[in-house]
């Protein structure tokens, strides 16, 4: 009779789910090494974010606007902004950071080798805590932000649908860019590149001048789908076409990220590749 | 005469090593997008005319906080916590000159290779914004460089100090990114600080961030700048700091143990 220890590694979703468990509370009690580093981390994002904060209120105080939106709109932006730069602190940076490394030091073959699906353990095995606190900030203060127009149940949900795809977004053009290593060895600040472009993101689309960075920031590098997208969304901004535009980026960013690994693996050649 | 010898030595391996990777170098300039994207939003909001700077003036105060902040990256508390959490210090000791000589070695190198990538960001925003390109002339061209070439020792000595709290704690650069964000914020890389609040300001003027981007850049866009004052804050916080520096770091090289220090 086979025991019930087998059946339960049998079910894939469980196996999975214990894995993730797994994979956080190592890496959490790993950093928890540094503890003294979490109230750094608390203090540098209150006063990122309070710098940021100011910067957005300086083009108000001088009657300028960004693009014609409004305070608590230019405020949502920022804080959509702040839980996605929370979110890579946390997941994106350890992890890719990481792939990069064992491209170049031949130690993904183990990966490869493990019965698990390699993207999957390449995307999760690591956590880090010190994204918490930009995350949780993001947060209220899209909150804030969003109270200014009492927003309905269902603009709440449509929120966090959007903030869903912004960070799926996020994740697959990043884990695009960290697959390029295969071929780049040495080039870990692509990454460097991207984050630096998404900082576009802290202000509304409308903000930037019409032309060539409207359109490298909705069509190359969407930073539009990730923060001015769920800002529209909640403030009641034609929701329904925006929200679809960003599901759709956002699954088949993740679908090309998912077959552009499958493709860049054929050209590993493990160490020195 | 020997130690300019093997100064001239250490940039020249520092150039080879930084040219191994020249891919890289192109990306490392690209990741300073911030004064770019910075550029199109504050060109947009000038477009009221309710800032004392016109849509252009903007751009090309940006161009030149770009040009600045590339050519006055620091990055020495990492490469020297790294040195110290793997052990790596203890080769650095052995040399015959000291290591911060080696360090300054490999930040000038990068800025030579760096430069090409830097003057094309600058070309590329003149092309992106028609009737931005502009020339400050020789004589400003020079103070600015003699001005940058301070900003950048002050930044370095101001990290450097900071780095050597790596003996204590092995994880110094939490302490660099909390005095980046200051950096940030009262350099002027954000904004031209003439439009922060006035409270601000004052503020400002009397830490060492205002010199560091906001007085070059004025100075570059053909504005008045009090050259002689910016070296004279920048050389006494320098001064200082290599002061504080040359006690930390040999209280600190008595408790340095090789590994995990």
């Amino acid at each position: 009779m086979p025991d019930d220890h087998d059946r339960k590694l049998a079910s894939p979703v469980r196996r999975y789910l214990t894995l993730l468990r797994m994979f956080a509370s190592t890496s959490l009690s790993a950093e928890m090494e540094y503890r003294a580093n979490f109230t750094f981390s608390v203090l540098s994002s209150a006063m990122n974010l309070g710098a940021s904060v100011f910067t957005v209120r300086l083009f108000f105080s001088h009657g300028a606007s960004l693009g014609g939106w409004s305070w608590s709109a230019a405020l949502v932006v920022l804080g959509a902004f702040t839980v996605l730069s929370g979110i890579s602190q946390s997941l994106l940076q350890p992890n890719l950071n990481k792939l990069v490394e064992q491209v170049r030091e031949g130690t993904l073959d183990f990966v490869l080798l493990k019965p698990i699906d390699p993207q999957l353990w390449l995307s999760t095995r690591r956590f880090s805590p010190w994204g918490i606190p930009d995350f949780v900030l993001g947060c209220v203060l899209v909150v804030y932000g969003s109270l200014a127009v009492a927003p309905s149940a269902f603009a709440w949900l449509a929120l966090v649908a959007s903030l869903a795809c912004s960070a799926l977004i996020l994740y697959s053009l990043w884990f695009i860019m960290a697959t390029t290593t295969v071929w780049f060895v040495q080039i870990y600040n692509v990454t460097e590149v991207l984050r630096g472009l998404l900082d576009a993101g802290r202000f509304p689309i409308d903000a930037f001048p019409p032309g060539a960075y409207r359109f490298v920031f909705t069509y190359v590098i969407p930073v539009a789908f990730m923060t001015s997208v769920p800002a529209q969304v909640v403030l009641g901004q034609t929701v329904p076409a925006h929200l679809a535009g960003a599901l759709v980026l956002g699954a088949a960013l993740f679908g090309v990220s998912r077959a552009f690994f499958r493709f860049a693996l054929r050209y590993y050649t493990s160490a020195s590749s | 005469m020997i130690f300019l010898r093997k100064l001239a030595a250490l940039l020249v391996t520092a150039f080879a090593h930084t040219t191994t990777y020249r891919a890289e170098m192109v990306l490392w300039a690209l990741s300073g997008s911030m004064p770019i994207i910075l550029m199109g939003v504050w060109f947009q909001a000038a477009q009221g005319g309710r800032l004392e700077y016109s849509p252009l003036e903007m751009v090309r105060y940006f161009v030149a906080v770009l040009v600045i902040r590339q050519m006055t990256f620091v990055w020495v508390i990492w490469e020297f916590e790294e040195s110290v959490v793997r052990g790596r210090l203890s080769h650095d000791l052995l040399r015959p000159i000291d290591p911060v000589w080696h360090y300054l070695a490999n930040h000038f190198a990068e800025r030579i290779a760096r430069f090409p990538a830097v003057l094309a960001l600058v070309f590329l925003c003149f092309w992106l914004y028609p009737g931005s390109a502009f020339f400050p002339g020789w004589v400003v061209m020079g103070q600015a460089a003699a001005l940058i070439l301070g900003t950048f020792v002050t930044r370095f000595a101001l990290q450097y100090t900071l780095a050597t709290v790596c003996f204590y704690n092995e994880r110094a650069s939490s302490l660099e990114s909390l005095s980046f964000i200051a950096y940030t914020f009262l350099s002027g890389m954000l904004a031209p600080l003439d439009l922060y609040p006035p409270i601000v300001q004052q503020v400002a003027a009397w830490t060492p961030f205002p010199y560091l981007i906001f007085a070059p850049a004025r100075l570059l866009i053909g504005e008045e700048v009090d050259v002689v004052g910016a070296f004279q804050v920048m050389g006494a916080w320098t001064l200082g700091m290599i002061v504080l520096q040359r006690w930390a770091w040999r209280k600190g090289l008595s408790r340095y143990s090789a590994m995990g220090a």
